[in-house]
């Protein structure tokens, strides 16, 4: 398999930042993907694929960060994790 | 922030026995009211949002702790009780696994970011596998507060 690099910019546009509920969705996503999956802010990085380290984020409202994949489908896991930036996680309220 | 900005020592629950993830809420929101922080009438509207809340997705974070919360409008400032269930309880957790140690979080509707905090404190030290194995351990609730304290201070090992 081809290791590859993908990343993006993301933004949390959730009015109560990124709490618990779309932190599991992150976790959830990312933990499909083979590749490393990785969220930082201002180079606090944390591992998307666990709860414990997207906790320590404390990202709120209109906060960005940069989202990281390294691996052979790191192209499709920012995609899939960029989109539930993107879509405010699915459309939730706040 | 720090932990003892936002654990009640009065609410602390060192040996908490219970049945289901239910029971542990409605023991861990008494301590609160027991411990004066809000009026006996707003216990039950305070379960009930919590588990509403549960009902959206299991906060039973994985590695056998969980962090049950909700915002309410009968406190004015953020606060939280942490219980150790030794005989562990099913909370439904995103891992599968039983949960030992609770953190319980009640938030003014109108302070997101301190909730945010608070997780983020919690998180930190439970990344610290001493910090939680001595929580486990922990037999009273001096014993609990004194770890917490150390855990503030930064005097736990990592």
């Amino acid at each position: 398999m081809n290791k590859s690099e993908s990343n993006k910019k993301v933004t949390v546009g959730l009015t109560n930042g990124l709490h618990l509920r779309p932190q599991s969705m992150i976790v959830q996503a990312a933990q499909g993907f083979e590749s490393d999956v990785t969220l930082s802010i201002e180079g606090h990085k944390v591992d998307a694929k666990s709860m414990l380290d997207l906790m320590t984020l404390a990202a709120t409202f209109g906060t960005e960060l940069l989202l990281e994949a390294t691996g052979s489908d790191a192209g499709s896991a920012v995609e899939a994790i960029g989109g539930l930036f993107d879509s405010n996680f699915e459309g939730m309220d706040s | 922030m720090k932990l003892l900005d936002f654990v009640v020592q009065k609410a602390i629950v060192p040996d908490l026995v219970v049945s289901s993830k239910d029971d542990a809420i409605k023991a861990m929101v008494s301590s609160l009211k027991d411990a004066g922080i809000f009026k006996a009438d707003d216990e039950e509207g305070v379960v009930a949002a919590i588990l509403k809340r549960e009902e959206l997705g299991s906060t039973g974070i994985g590695k056998g702790v969980a962090v049950p919360h909700t915002k309410h409008p009968s406190v004015d400032r953020l606060v939280a009780t942490v219980a150790i269930a030794k005989n562990g309880v099913d909370f439904a957790s995103l891992d599968g696994e039983d949960v030992y140690i609770l953190f319980l979080l009640v938030s003014p509707p109108d302070r997101p970011g301190d909730h945010l905090r608070a997780l983020e404190t919690i998180s930190k030290h439970l990344r610290n596998e001493n910090f939680c194995n001595f929580l486990r351990q922990s037999k009273t609730a001096q014993d609990v507060y004194d770890l917490l304290e150390e855990a503030d201070n930064d005097q736990l090992d990592q």
